[in-house]
């Protein structure tokens, strides 16, 4: 193979950034993620049932569905029993929650944050608004389906789903983490191209790198 | 004694400490919990957010100082512990206590701080520099009433020596520095308070107003180094303060039930009351438990 085709593939193995300005791109990582595989079967199996008793989730508020959080998190139905804890940066957090509907705007900053987590991480969707749009279904500004631009691990329907409705959908994401069919971070991954080309259709002002390390 | 049984000793001693450290932060959890009418974290919740921070399959690093924050936190924690003697005649527990003396072990308890800074300074987001530079002014203010209750004590006893600190106060309880010198045990009760970060003196990691302050970059095994360290150094804090001011301990069960209690002033107090904010809480420590910390030097030197 010549020296010129090795670098066709090495550029396109590499990101593009064109959302960001040609001075600004060498501030940011153009380098592609990659699956990271489990580890060996015992040890895995360990660390899935600590997983799924130490969920960090991400205290962001992501639409109307944060409100259901607050109880979930004070005395009344105090989700640290199980094992749950806020976390402020995403950096530390392993669940990201949706709080009902994304709008445009929204879902650009839930995607940084998801990226920005560290794998494993899941996701739970809270509402009918992120299965199919809900009461916004034909809203010009909120998109319709999550899991075109983020894989979803688990859904809670309702509108808006009670705190006991979140719990079981915890308990639910624990039997999934659990018996390890919890991989949204590689199949983030596996599907890269397809994900993007979803989340750029709908995000018009695409100002920032295409993966945020 | 030869060094590697020595050092054999030392890591029991660092394993027995951290895993106290840990536990007892799990129960302090579960007692805020009570306090606030709910059922709280298992006790062993900590342990767990370790395994599973280690068990990340991705970790993010910023360079190499963002490397060695948490080494450095770690080696702060490590070497505050290890040049304290933990129980009074024990072989095992009795650390490199010979080697070091009190100032060594005041310097390793900044030390952990200001390399953390450096760590989380790297890390770039704007939210860590002000935890550090809250932490650290803070940090500096509640040190000036613990110095002036570490040279009181040390008037008292004409030594830096820990173990012959200890060994001074044995016999009775009434040889305690807590009743032969009560005001450096105020000063150094109320800066333990601040050390130990709980409310009042919380504004360092706060996770509303500057998420979580300093660590807020730091991920997967970085946070669980942090973690570990952060058990390993309260359990020093606590055996330190034992043996300064509360008459050390001679077998494991004293030491427990001694650091418990004195944690538990931290925890009474830390559920108590409100935040301050970073200039109050500052203010706060260089009045009144620096004019108690320099009555206690008054008073051991003249009365």
């Amino acid at each position: 193979m010549e020296k010129k085709d090795i670098n066709e593939i090495e550029k396109k193995m590499k990101l593009a950034n064109e959302g960001l300005p040609e001075k600004e791109r060498i501030l940011f990582s153009d380098v592609r993620p990659s699956t990271v595989g489990p580890l060996n079967k015992h040890l895995e199996q360990f660390v899935n049932w600590v997983r799924a008793r130490s969920l960090w989730l991400l205290a962001f508020g992501t639409g109307c569905g944060a409100m259901e959080l607050r109880p979930l998190m004070t005395s009344r139905f105090d989700m640290s029993r199980f094992g749950i804890a806020p976390r402020p940066t995403p950096r530390q957090a392993s669940v990201f929650v949706i709080g009902g509907y994304a709008s445009i705007k929204t879902i650009k900053r839930i995607v940084r944050s998801y990226e920005q987590m560290q794998g494993p991480k899941f996701v739970l969707a809270l509402g009918s608004c992120t299965i199919n749009g809900g009461m916004y279904y034909d809203s010009y500004n909120t998109i319709n389906r999550l899991d075109y631009y983020i894989p979803v691990d688990v859904y809670i329907a309702g509108c808006m789903p009670r705190p006991e409705a979140l719990i079981a959908g915890f308990n639910r994401l624990k039997e999934k983490i659990q018996a390890g069919e919890c991989d949204g971070m590689n199949k983030y991954v596996e599907n890269f191209d397809w994900y993007k080309k979803n989340q750029k259709q709908i995000i018009k002002d695409w100002n920032m790198p295409d993966y945020n390390w | 004694m030869n060094i590697g049984i020595k050092i054999f000793y030392a890591a029991i001693s660092v394993v027995v400490a951290t895993v106290y450290g840990l536990t007892l932060g799990g129960i302090v959890r579960k007692m805020y919990a009570r306090v606030h009418g709910r059922y709280g974290p298992p006790v062993w919740q900590l342990f767990l957010d370790i395994i599973k921070n280690h068990g990340k399959r991705v970790g993010i690093s910023h360079g190499i100082m963002y490397y060695l924050g948490p080494v450095f936190r770690l080696a702060g924690g490590l070497g505050t512990y290890l040049f304290i003697p933990v129980i009074y005649g024990s072989v095992v527990f009795s650390n490199f206590s010979v080697a070091g003396d009190l100032l060594l072990v005041m310097y390793f308890i900044f030390f952990g701080q200001l390399g953390m800074a450096l760590g989380a300074g790297e890390g770039g987001h704007p939210y860590s520099p002000i935890g550090i530079a809250r932490g650290l002014a803070q940090m500096t203010t509640f040190e000036v009433p613990f110095s002036l209750a570490v040279i009181a004590v040390a008037i008292q006893y004409q030594t830096l020596n820990i173990t012959t600190i200890v060994a001074a106060q044995q016999g009775s309880f009434l040889n305690w520095t807590l009743f032969t010198n009560p005001f450096a045990v105020i000063a150094a009760m109320i800066s333990l308070l601040g050390m130990n970060m709980h409310s009042p003196f919380s504004i360092v990691l706060a996770p509303q107003e500057i998420p979580i302050g300093p660590p807020i970059e730091m991920n997967s095994s970085f946070l669980a180094t942090l973690q570990t360290n952060r058990g390993l150094f309260t359990a020093a804090k606590l055996v330190l303060f034992m043996n300064l001011f509360f008459g050390g301990a001679t077998n494991i069960f004293i030491m427990i039930a001694k650091t418990f209690l004195i944690y538990l002033s931290s925890v009474i107090v830390g559920a108590s009351f409100p935040r301050f904010r970073p200039e109050q809480s500052m203010r706060f420590f260089l009045k009144w438990p620096t004019i108690i910390g320099i009555i206690s030097i008054v008073f051991i030197a003249y009365f």
